[in-house]
């Protein structure tokens, strides 16, 4: 009874090679959907964390401004990592597509890596904008900017302990229909954390260092 | 041990007087007789398995509905209070810091906490009967909506008795909210409550978003939607781009109270206005939130007491996407004053009366679909009908307000009280109250009394008159809202008696219909057909209340209206005869999303009273919760084809 348009719990599509093996259930086609959709309203909420960041960058209060806090070594690095650690997911959802779980799980893991290496460089970050009396309580800008930048890192780290869920089921079950829909919805998830990344980078930290 | 004790008595509230002492004792009595109930009759386990771990989208429905008519009477004894505080000049009746917590919580959980769980209840109970699929997209999720918001608005009850309401107003402004000068938990209970059911209703938003889109049955094109579900649809888009940015500024302000941060102080660097603008970049969507399923719910009731498809179909749509993009770009009125300059407060005054357009084709098409109908006043009906003037004085008074210029002599004034009254009563309440009647019989298989139903709608009707209307006239004289309480000689004081006098009526009308519940459970004329209206939608074509899977076989739509059309063919729902059954694939049940949402609610427990240790055992329970069911790989089973049958052969249609 069902057909393109029409989803039922439960429902089987025929096996079709072209389609992708996420998909190969109706529950796990509508869950990628609707975590599309879950997206949609996340990137609502840093848009309007990016709006407050906007408007409070210059209320320093007399304290630090952006330009002279910023580091630019550790930007970069963060940069990189996150960035390559969206490629390495990449390949795990290319390598999971082959049906290669070893190597999926492997650059899973590389992933993760670099998601760690990642929040290390943002912690350190932080540790240090703290120990010079950079805090959030100092001035609007800094609440503005600890607050966007955290909950960005409070997203990554949200993201590596759901891989890791992740890389532990697919160790267990392999590569189905449901482990693949799980591992395709968390990488969606980290290509998005490193699409707002690129603006927390060009908005946060390049303008900042600028003005 | 007396510092103890002090600590006890000023966290209890047991030092602020007879009207704490008397809500302890009420609570206290409330809680025992339901512990005792539920023990003497055996209905512990009942409860558990088919209510507290469901998932099934019809019970979920049920429950939010319930929660709303128990907000409204807690909402509605806040305003009693108030209204007895107004009723003369001068009066004591209540003290100012009660006052101020009172009209807080009034607006939070009339909003919040009534308005929001009464629509999203008729999402669970009509959207998947009319779109003939047998459950939401995410069954799972959608408990956890219910439980989100359940935990949430107990929380935000128990303020009340423990530590001290907000105070704040339900826009909660700063400056004033912030520590210095408003300490105390108040506050954060307003801000973790809201953040809490505002985390659940954009999972509703989510679920039903998909919902439409995906799971809608063969041949239920969009431009076949039942008008409800079109509506749930529109408000799900509004929900999932809103409610993330009320999110932000809930979370900013409870950073500046918990951790000392400078988003909206004075000091600091921080910005007050920038709350202001995100939180109605929020509300003003929110006010459309609440009123487009009262539109549905108005176009699905019109329709079938008169006995006629609802005209107008497309313009209805058009009208509805309309007003939702318009609903995010004129957030800017609800501050005119706060000097903004001509040029912005221009183009917010005009985008603001653009809305009166779409609003308007939608009255004069439920005029149109009554036009030469054969109109039944049902009480279903009453409500749709008396909703149309009453929301129109709340409409066309919003286009008054709506000019910049003359907003500078109502703004904030008991004016714009009685407009937005006019509005949530007139528009979504009025609305609540014909689903109510409308869709009873589906729910509980029992119609509600049409008599009883006729006493409700006219005592609550002409008693939100008697109390709304002459407010009007005290904004024009000057009064202003949240006045605790005025001076003899503005000739406030008999208008303000003839405004209470109407409020007990609603409270009357609230007591009837109450009554008419219990009385239709034991003597309700019962729904054996399924179909008690002669109903055009999905949802009349099978059993009142629907069999726990709604469809043995998924139907094939081929119209509009297409109960309406299988009647007229002689159509079974179960399609051409012989048609065998398959097992049906369900979701399990499960305990986790109450619990999860427990662990809400100590989290935000230690966010109020920033007691961190329980905000981590909070939040580590909510991660744990979350892993275990992404290792929960068997959460479904299939109902065999031999239960199936059982069941459509005792509803006579096999």
């Amino acid at each position: 009874m069902s057909n393109a348009h029409t989803a039922v719990h439960g429902d089987h599509h025929p096996v079709d090679p072209s389609i992708p093996v996420e998909y190969h259930e109706e529950e796990n086609s509508l869950r990628i959907a609707g975590f599309w959709v879950f997206l949609g309203s996340d990137l609502v909420l840093f848009s309007c964390l990016f709006a407050t960041y906007v408007v409070m960058h210059g209320r320093v209060a007399g304290g630090p401004t952006s330009q002279q806090l910023f580091d630019v070594t550790g930007f970069t690095i963060e940069t990189i990592a996150l960035l390559f650690s969206s490629f390495t997911c990449g390949l795990a959802t290319y390598e999971m597509r082959r049906g290669n779980r070893n190597a999926m799980v492997t650059w899973l893991f590389i992933t993760v890596a670099l998601g760690l290496v990642f929040l290390g460089f943002e912690i350190d970050e932080f540790v240090h904008n703290v120990s010079i009396g950079a805090t959030m309580q100092r001035s609007g800008f800094l609440s503005a900017f600890f607050t966007l930048v955290g909950t960005h890192g409070c997203h990554v780290t949200m993201g590596t302990l759901w891989m890791l869920s992740v890389i532990i089921q697919l160790i267990r079950y392999g590569i189905t229909p449901i482990t693949a829909r799980k591992a395709f919805i968390v990488s969606i998830y980290w290509h998005f954390l490193d699409a707002v990344w690129i603006f927390i980078f060009t908005v946060v930290y390049l303008t900042g260092k600028v003005v | 041990m007396n510092g103890v004790v002090n600590w006890a008595v000023h966290f209890f509230m047991l030092d602020e007087g007879p009207l704490i002492w008397l809500s302890d004792f009420l609570i206290g009595c409330a809680t025992i007789g339901i512990i005792v109930a539920l023990t003497y009759f055996k209905l512990w386990k009942w409860l558990w398995d088919n209510w507290l771990t469901t998932v099934d989208h019809k019970k979920i429905g049920i429950m939010y509905l319930i929660a709303a008519v128990l907000m409204l009477f807690r909402g509605g004894t806040d305003g009693l209070l108030m209204r007895a505080q107004l009723s003369w000049p001068n009066l004591h009746f209540l003290t100012a810091d009660h006052y101020d917590q009172i009209f807080t919580t009034h607006g939070t959980i009339m909003i919040l906490f009534m308005a929001m769980p009464a629509i999203i209840g008729f999402f669970n109970v009509a959207v998947p009967l009319q779109i003939g699929c047998r459950d939401v997209a995410f069954p799972y999720l959608n408990a956890i909506s219910f439980w989100l918001f359940f935990s949430a608005a107990l929380l935000f009850n128990l303020s009340f008795v423990v530590g001290g309401s907000p105070d704040g107003g339900w826009t909660s402004y700063p400056p004033y909210v912030e520590n210095f000068f408003d300490p105390g938990p108040g506050e954060n209970y307003f801000l973790v409550a809201l953040q809490i059911t505002g985390i659940g209703t954009i999972a509703t938003g989510v679920n039903f978003l998909i919902t439409i889109l995906r799971m809608r049955a063969p041949g239920m094109t969009m431009m076949r939607l039942p008008m409800f579900t079109w509506s749930v649809f529109i408000t799900s888009i509004i929900i999932v781009f809103a409610f993330p940015v009320l999110t932000v500024a809930l979370a900013l302000l409870l950073i500046d109270r918990d951790f000392g941060s400078h988003f909206f102080t004075v000091t600091g660097g921080g910005m007050p206005m920038q709350y202001i603008n995100l939180f109605w970049i929020w509300g003003h969507p929110e006010v459309y939130i609440v009123i487009l399923p009262a539109f549905g719910i108005l176009s699905e009731v019109v329709s079938t007491f008169s006995h006629k498809r609802l005209f107008g179909y497309s313009a209805m749509v058009v009208s509805m996407i309309a007003i939702a993009i318009l609903s995010f770009v004129v957030w800017v009125h609800h501050f005119f004053t706060m000097g903004a300059g001509p040029g912005v407060n221009s183009f917010f005054g005009v985008s603001t009366m653009a809305i009166a357009i779409p609003t308007g084709v939608k009255v004069f098409n439920w005029l149109f679909t009554m036009h030469k109908g054969r109109v039944e006043f049902t009480s279903a009906m009453l409500w749709a009908v008396g909703f149309i003037p009453n929301f129109l004085i709340g409409g066309l008074t919003g286009v008054m307000l709506a000019v910049p210029p003359a907003d500078y002599q109502y703004h904030n004034s008991y004016f714009l009280i009685a407009h937005f009254h006019y509005t949530l009563i007139g528009g979504t309440v009025f609305g609540v109250f014909a689903g109510i009647y409308y869709w009873w019989p589906k729910m509980f298989g029992v119609l509600l009394d049409e008599k009883l139903g006729r006493w409700h709608f006219w005592t609550f009707m002409i008693g939100f008159n008697i109390c709304f209307f002459p407010q009007f006239f005290l904004g024009f004289m000057g009064m202003q809202r949240r006045m605790y309480t005025y001076p003899a000689g503005y000739g406030w004081g008999i208008i303000n008696l003839i405004s209470t006098v109407g409020a007990v009526l609603m409270g009357v009308g609230f007591l009837i219909f109450v009554w008419n519940v219990l009385w239709s459970a034991r003597f309700g004329q019962r729904d054996t057909t399924g179909d008690p209206w002669d109903g055009r939608s999905l949802e009349w074509a099978t059993t009142s209340p629907a069999p726990e899977y709604n469809f043995a076989i998924i139907p094939t739509i081929k119209g509009r209206d297409a109960w309406w059309l299988m009647k007229k063919t002689g159509e079974s729902i179960n399609g051409p005869k012989g048609v065998p059954f398959r097992p049906i694939h369900m979701p399990n049940n499960s305990g986790r999303p109450i619990i999860m949402s427990l662990f809400f609610f100590i989290a935000g427990g230690g966010f109020i009273f920033q007691w961190w240790v329980l905000a981590i055992i909070g939040l580590l329970g909510v991660l744990v919760t979350m892993a275990q069911r992404s290792f929960e790989y068997h959460d479904h089973h299939y109902i065999p084809v031999e239960e199936i049958e059982r069941t459509e052969a005792a509803a006579g249609r096999l």
